[in-house]
């Protein structure tokens, strides 16, 4: 179709193609393509460019073009500029790190560098900034740094800014070049200067100590310059600097408080703020007047920030909570003098302003508003409830609940509720009931699986907080007979994993239970075969607990009643047991179950079917006969002794008794090992010990070795070598020993393979019955290719 | 502290410009500009111009029909790089005059020049508006002057 070039299509042909064909888009870009490659077989110049610019287009539409990168340098070495241009240009979108052309054009960008065109010049030096390789960085290096005097500043500042990225590549050029490039800091030109600026400000980033000599220059430059690009790069590189100098801090407070106090940019406001805070400048510590000022200035910061936290412009807000967040660690007291601002932030529609204020809040949190803020914070979950039938939310508030609804930001709430609650060993918490409702609210009304914290915090307050262990048993009931708990309807957003506390916390402190048999009933449901297993193995625990507590509580008051109850909660159980639990997949489940229907039938067998006798005795109220001795024999399992959570470092409390060294070694250690045939536990239990001894780290694992080796030192020079040379003749024979350290394995190694190979038989092969005869080498291997094949 | 990438997406989530001042694959490359693209859609007017993306920071601003999106890193000014999609905006509306959609989309090679003129390596070139038109006018002076080379041939 496109054989002479005269019908090819133009960049703008292609275009307008691709809008028109809408509906066959891919078929119709598939065919420009296929045309695409015919006009880049053929030679003419502005063809190849035309073809090569619309593959640029096409390559940001997310086609590939690395099939044409040959094509490309081509059009880039033209002589043209235009087409010089369109060159660059695809070079730029499409070249990676690994492209093999780039070889190729190492010379051509030389060439474009030396070029009078400034222009040519600048699509050159761009174009080399996107595809700079080590080699291109190391061979042009030299080219650019000359450069940095041209007379054209355009040239000047590119060659800068392309400078950083060849020292990202090839770091060698930076110590070469550094003077010159400290010289453009003093260019006539601003925008020279500019760029010089940006440069030494990432090279500082990475590595500040170098660029402290510096500092004096940037400084005037902070002074007098008024250009607010130029100053907030700078003020961004003193931030990098002043934790290495301590004595910028103080030269540098002055200008940057006038800076704050005057200036009506509000992006260098925010980053001199940023910079107070992240360079230190804020740190009270030191001399009196230094510290005044300090928290001075910091006042004047949050003042600042509170004038963008209620500007209307959403953009000012999140920078201000982002700053504040920054602000908290140092001065927490400022900070809150903010908190009905922030906390209305909370309630923000725009998500990324929540996520900050999250932050803040999370910060800022202590024990008198905290309430305040998890009522806050539980507020945002509660919409669910209310919006998921109806159907009539408002277009403002759809985004709003679809954001609300959505898994793991409800997920982080509740995370952040728990974690704002639960630090510092609940330091926060007054109110141990309060914080157990808003606990189970949760499981309620969560919506999203986060049944392992919140279990492990209900665990957590009802081990730790005795006060508080009554009203914590109550819930847990209440959580047990929770139908929507215990038969979720969809198991991914269901808390179920919370009856795992409740099963626990109710069967250690079944004491404080009102009812012990409703609980029994809960726990012996059908449903709960259905959860998951760890769940089902906590509830055959408890079960048993309750039970015996239950028993034993029936000793004190043993009558006919009692016993009737006794033997219908016996069978209730051993059949709950038998169906559901003995037959189930998990072992842990299957293995207690039958432990304790195994403990039940026993029980079974000495509890009382009959109905008692009431003995009339002569006294006068009727005795009752004595309770079975069983009754009472489960009970001591579980309840002679209340745990108590211990610390992790109680252990270190302890003090170490008089007369007990820990450090002394119980028996004397035995003397190194006679050199023993290799047996298989031999060469696992010996080769450390002498690797250990050998080499320097001494890597050994059992503490005997290890003492082996501190011995050893004690030991003669004399008797060490002797030993050496033992093992040396040991290890040389020995098939297992791989060899390293010590001197030469190396050598004896190759030695036993000259050895071995010199020792092999070579064989001369005749080959009579066939073509060619094949002579036999001195080296037998032919993979490696030695000698003639 | 430098830009990763500029991306300039149409209100349909068509790309109209992307220039990427990191080396990444390809399939990253889609996968990066499909993700902020969707992000960014789904914002409304009212709310802050600023959003997180794993662990870099992606900044937009809407000017009529087009996202202007860039990516930065965490540690980077917001306020900074708006004024420099600002910058650019203004010098596009200076060379164009009064630019629109269309006119990016049939010159998109022009629009890739004037931001090479104004980002280099991903850092600040030129905060001026003149240099980079002028800049930009040398070129077409060049191209103009070859072009009827051509044609007097």
């Amino acid at each position: 179709m496109n054989i002479n070039g005269l019908f090819a299509h133009s960049l703008t042909d292609l275009i307008r193609g691709i809008r028109q064909n809408k509906k066959n888009e891919q078929s119709y870009i598939a065919k420009e393509i296929a045309d695409i490659r015919l006009e880049l077989r053929r030679n003419d110049p502005d063809l190849k460019a035309q073809a090569i610019a619309k593959l640029t287009y096409l390559q940001m539409m997310g086609y590939d073009m690395s099939w044409a990168s040959f094509h490309v340098v081509e059009v880039m070495s033209s002589p043209k500029f235009l087409y010089k241009g369109i060159g660059y240009l695809g070079a730029v979108q499409s070249f990676n790190q690994e492209t093999d052309v780039l070889m190729l054009t190492t010379n051509l960008i030389k060439k474009d560098l030396a070029s009078a065109n400034a222009s040519e010049i600048g699509i050159a030096i761009n174009g080399l900034s996107h595809i700079l390789t080590p080699d291109l960085a190391r061979d042009l290096c030299a080219d650019l740094v000359a450069m940095l005097n041209h007379s054209r500043p355009i040239v000047r500042k590119k060659v800068l800014l392309v400078l950083y990225k060849v020292f990202l590549k090839y770091p060698e050029g930076l110590r070469l070049s550094f003077s010159r490039m400290k010289d453009r800091l003093e260019d006539p030109d601003p925008s020279v200067v500019s760029a010089a600026v940006n440069v030494i400000c990432e090279l500082a980033r990475r590595n500040p100590k170098n660029y402290l000599s510096l500092a004096p220059q940037l400084f005037k430059l902070l002074t007098t310059s008024s250009n607010n690009w130029m100053l907030i790069k700078i003020i961004k590189l003193f931030a990098a600097l002043t934790p290495y100098e301590p004595r910028l801090t103080k030269k540098l407070l002055p200008p940057i408080t006038t800076l704050i106090q005057t200036t009506p940019a509000m992006s260098l406001l925010y980053e001199c703020i940023h910079t107070v805070i992240a360079g230190g400048m804020l740190a009270t510590t030191g001399s009196g007047s230094n510290a005044e000022s300090a928290n001075m200035l910091a006042a004047t910061c949050v003042t600042k920030l509170r004038t963008f936290l209620e500007d209307p412009d959403q953009n000012l807000k999140y920078i201000g909570l982002l700053a504040l967040t920054k602000i908290l660690p140092s001065h927490p007291h400022l900070v809150a003098e903010h908190k009905d601002i922030i906390l209305k932030c909370i309630d923000d529609p725009d998500i990324s302003i929540r996520m900050r204020t999250l932050d803040l809040i999370v910060g800022m949190a202590n024990k008198k508003n905290l309430t305040e803020i998890v009522k806050r914070l539980i507020s945002h979950l509660l919409p669910i409830n209310e919006n998921d039938v109806t159907t009539s939310s408002s277009l403002n508030n759809g985004a709003a609940t679809a954001a609300l609804m959505d898994p793991t930001y409800r997920a982080d709430i509740i995370r952040r509720i728990i974690f704002i609650c639960s630090q510092n060993s609940y330091a926060n918490i007054t109110n141990f009931e309060w914080y157990l409702a808003v606990l189970s609210d949760l499981t309620n009304i969560a919506g999203v699986n986060v049944g392992e914290s919140l279990m492990q915090q209900f665990m957590d307050v009802g081990v730790r907080v005795k006060s508080a262990r009554s009203y914590t048993v109550q819930l847990m009931m209440r959580l047990l007979a929770d139908k929507k708990l215990t038969e979720p309807t969809r198991t991914e957003d269901s808390n179920s994993m919370v009856l795992l506390a409740a099963a626990w916390l109710t069967g250690e402190y079944c004491a404080l239970l009102e009812n012990p048999e409703t609980a029994l009933e809960l726990l012996a449901q059908k449903s709960t075969a259905k959860l998951d297993p760890a769940i089902q193995a906590t509830y055959l625990q408890t079960m048993l607990k309750i039970f015996a507590y239950w028993m034993n509580s029936l000793q004190y008051s043993w009558n006919e009643e009692a016993r009737q109850s006794l033997v219908e909660m016996v069978d209730l159980l051993r059949d709950g047991i038998k169906d559901m639990f003995s037959r189930s997949p998990d072992l842990e489940v299957q293995e207690r179950a039958s432990n304790i229907s195994v403990i039940l039938d026993i029980i079974a067998e000495h509890v009382p079917r009959t109905p008692l006798k009431i003995a009339n005795s002569i006294s006068f109220a009727p005795t009752m006969p004595k309770p079975p001795a069983v009754l009472g024999s489960l009970y001591p399992l579980f309840f002679n002794q209340e745990l108590n959570p211990v610390a992790p470092k109680a252990q270190k409390k302890v003090p170490v008794p008089e007369g007990l060294d820990l450090e002394s070694w119980i028996h004397e250690p035995v003397p190194e090992q006679e050199p023993e045939s290799s047996d298989d536990d031999d060469f696992l239990n010996e080769r450390p010990s002498r690797w250990g001894e050998e080499a320097v780290s001494g890597k050994s694992k059992k503490k005997g070795k290890k003492g082996r080796d501190q011995e050893d030192t004690k030991e003669s020079a004399e008797a060490k070598a002797k030993r050496k040379a033992e093992r040396r003749e040991r290890q040389k024979h020995d098939p297992y020993y791989i060899g390293g350290g010590g001197d030469s394995p190396k050598s004896q190694k190759k030695s036993q393979d000259d050895l071995d190979v010199d020792s092999i038989p070579i064989v001369q092969l005749s080959m009579d019955g066939f073509a060619k005869p094949i002579v036999a080498t001195r080296h037998p291997c032919r993979v490696c290719g030695r000698g003639d094949a | 502290m430098p830009i990763n990438y500029v991306l300039l997406v149409s209100r349909q989530g068509k790309t109209r410009l992307a220039k990427w001042f990191t080396t990444l694959s390809p399939k990253e490359k889609s996968k990066i500009v499909k993700d902020v693209t969707q992000l960014v859609l789904a914002r409304r007017t009212k709310m802050c111009n600023f959003l997180e993306y794993k662990d870099t920071k992606v900044i937009y601003r809407r000017y009529a029909s087009l996202y202007f999106i860039t990516g930065v890193s965490p540690e980077d000014n917001e306020l900074l790089t708006l004024e420099i999609i600002h910058r650019y905006v203004e010098v596009l509306d200076r060379y164009f005059g009064n630019v629109s959609e269309l006119d990016l989309i049939f010159n998109f090679e022009r629009a890739y020049y004037i931001l090479d003129e104004l980002l280099l390596a991903g850092e600040m070139q030129e905060s001026s508006k003149t240099a980079p038109l002028k800049a930009i006018q040398d070129h077409d002076a060049i191209e103009m002057e070859e072009a009827n080379e051509e044609k007097n041939k």
